[in-house]
């Protein structure tokens, strides 16, 4: 039987002392301990260290591994409120849903009032609507039955930085959308439905993707293994890419970009990429050292470019 | 906010004289040298400023005669952001970047191109700020660069911006104030609807944005500074006792 300790890592004053604890206890085994004697620091949000400027533990090593003699020393950190990821993506996505709509059925206060409630003579305006409302719907459904979470959470700062950002760049583009003054696309219909046409098979695209990930995933976490393609066609890009959901992420804010003719949304498309070339970027290099057999043509984020 | 320091390269001068050495030699000629004509860049701005006011007793079309130097200058300190992101600066790039763009971004897009703020009292005031801390901020690090570091420099380095920050900013925040009824009158630098690409933009908006931003930003660069010079101040007591 071992003794721990936990420590705070700011005053170094002991929070906790745990008696008789297994010695193949986890800290998550720990963590659930700390937690009965501080109802209100959940395990998701505790930090355990092994000295105060120390790499976070992880939550399945096992006590015994530790150093240190019969009592472990662990210091805390209280990781502020933390979030599950449902719950994030949740709030993320039905923020740009509801707020399009807002501008979409020009509600009062936001455009002249002669204008509210009033509707664009464009069709286009009201295709960019359904095409937007689609991707959100499409990723809410995706959050709740198809998308398996591992245990992680999010700090509430960042969902609130993330909330602001997918909420504000939705108003801002919604604004000019479903302005009065909305110019439709200068290649007219032609570019409306090549447009609609690639936003289409993206989404396709990205939802197979995501299929293909969960049941990927399904095996559970023990099971590590990397995508590949399969039958379905819109799987092929894994050929290529290391991130196709990524890929086809792009390709659906490109459409839309070139079906709505809008420089803020080229602007969010921009962004976009940028920031998914990053995740790409990382994951790829994860994969590649995690897998020696890992296929040499594959590329971060788009085909043939590294 | 623009009269601002960059606190990294003080550290690094002070507390790793023994790195300097080992740091390329091009490297500290060409700092001492920029930092050099820098200070004396500065110099002749004060000179010349003090000269127009001497002959002529007013402010009005002070800022026009020394336009064309201060843009030169000012300009010319974007080259400290290259310094940090090759290192030889250990600042960070971000920091840098942001106080060098809004100095920038007052010269070209208030200063320069609203004449009518031009006379105003509050330009001067935010002139006289700048020349009097950024003298300042070049000798130090030129003396620094020589290792003579005269102690009234360094006294004025860390205490002048307690005065000089506030003061700059009230300047700054009082032109941009006034220059906001002629950008809404001549629309200015601002694109409106309907356009082929639906975008627009409302150069009157964003100087209220800005002007909304010093609020966050300024007491966190300020209390940042106050903390350095606690830091730097209190290590040199300490200093002193143990002689």
């Amino acid at each position: 039987m071992k003794q721990v300790e936990i420590l705070d890592t700011e005053t170094k004053e002991q929070l906790c002392f745990l008696d008789k604890v297994e010695p193949h206890s986890t800290i998550s085994d720990i963590k659930g301990l700390f937690h009965k004697s501080y109802p209100r620091r959940y395990p998701a949000r505790q930090a355990l260290t092994l000295h105060p400027q120390g790499n976070l533990l992880k939550d399945d090593e096992v006590l015994q591994n530790l150093p240190g003699g019969t009592t472990a020393k662990l210091y805390f950190r209280d990781l502020g409120p933390q979030l599950g990821w449902t719950m994030v993506f949740l709030s993320e996505y039905v923020g740009p849903l509801l707020i399009y709509l807002l501008f979409y059925f020009r509600v009062p206060y936001i455009y002249t009032p002669k204008y509210t409630f009033t509707s664009s003579p464009h069709p286009v305006v009201s295709l960019a609507c359904a095409c937007h409302s689609f991707h959100y719907i499409k990723r809410l459904v995706e959050t709740i039955f198809v998308h398996r979470f591992s245990h992680g959470t999010l700090p509430l700062r960042t969902m609130l930085r993330n909330c602001v950002y997918y909420w504000g760049f939705s108003a801002w583009l919604a604004y000019y959308i479903n302005h009065p003054l909305y110019t439709p696309p200068s290649y007219g219909e032609r570019q409306i439905k090549y447009a609609l046409f690639i936003f289409m098979l993206c989404e396709a695209g990205n939802f197979s993707i995501h299929y293909s990930l969960n049941s990927l995933l399904g095996e559970g976490p023990k099971c590590r293994r990397f995508p590949h393609p399969s039958k379905n066609p819109f799987t092929w890009l894994f050929f290529f890419v290391s991130c196709p959901n990524y890929t086809y992420e792009v390709g659906v804010w490109v459409s839309f970009s070139i079906m709505t003719q809008c420089v803020p949304v080229a602007l969010f498309t921009l962004l976009g990429f940028v920031q998914m070339t990053i995740w790409a970027k990382g994951k790829h290099k994860a994969y590649t050292r995690e897998f020696k057999d890992y296929p040499a043509l594959r590329m971060p984020i788009l085909p043939f470019i590294p | 906010m623009a009269s601002g320091e960059e606190d990294g390269a003080v550290e690094e001068k002070e507390t790793n004289n023994k790195k300097k050495r080992t740091k390329s030699a091009i490297a500290i000629a060409w700092l001492t040298v920029y930092n050099i004509a820098m200070t004396a860049g500065w110099l002749v701005l004060a000179v010349a400023m003090i000269r127009f006011y001497l002959q002529k007793g007013t402010h009005r079309g002070l800022y026009r005669s020394i336009a064309r130097t201060l843009k030169f200058f000012q300009t010319f300190a974007l080259l400290e952001v290259g310094h940090c992101a090759i290192g030889i600066v250990r600042t960070s790039v971000i920091v840098t970047g942001v106080q060098v763009c809004s100095r920038i971004f007052m010269v070209w897009f208030i200063a320069s191109s609203i004449r009518q703020v031009q006379n105003q009292e509050s330009v001067i005031l935010f002139l006289v700020v700048w020349t009097v801390t950024e003298i300042t901020r070049y000798s130090f690090y030129t003396f620094n660069l020589l290792n003579h570091l005269p102690y009234f420099i360094k006294w004025a380095r860390y205490n002048m911006f307690i005065v000089m920050y506030p003061l700059g900013v009230i300047g700054e925040l009082m032109t941009i104030y006034a220059a906001l009824p002629y950008v809404r009158r001549s629309g200015m630098y601002s694109l409106r609807l309907p356009n082929t690409y639906n975008v627009s933009f409302d150069y009157y908006y964003f100087l209220i944005i800005v002007m909304l931003s010093y609020i966050p930003l300024f007491p966190q660069l300020y209390f940042h500074m106050l903390r350095q010079r606690r830091r730097v101040l209190h290590g040199e007591v300490i200093v002193e006792k143990d002689e």
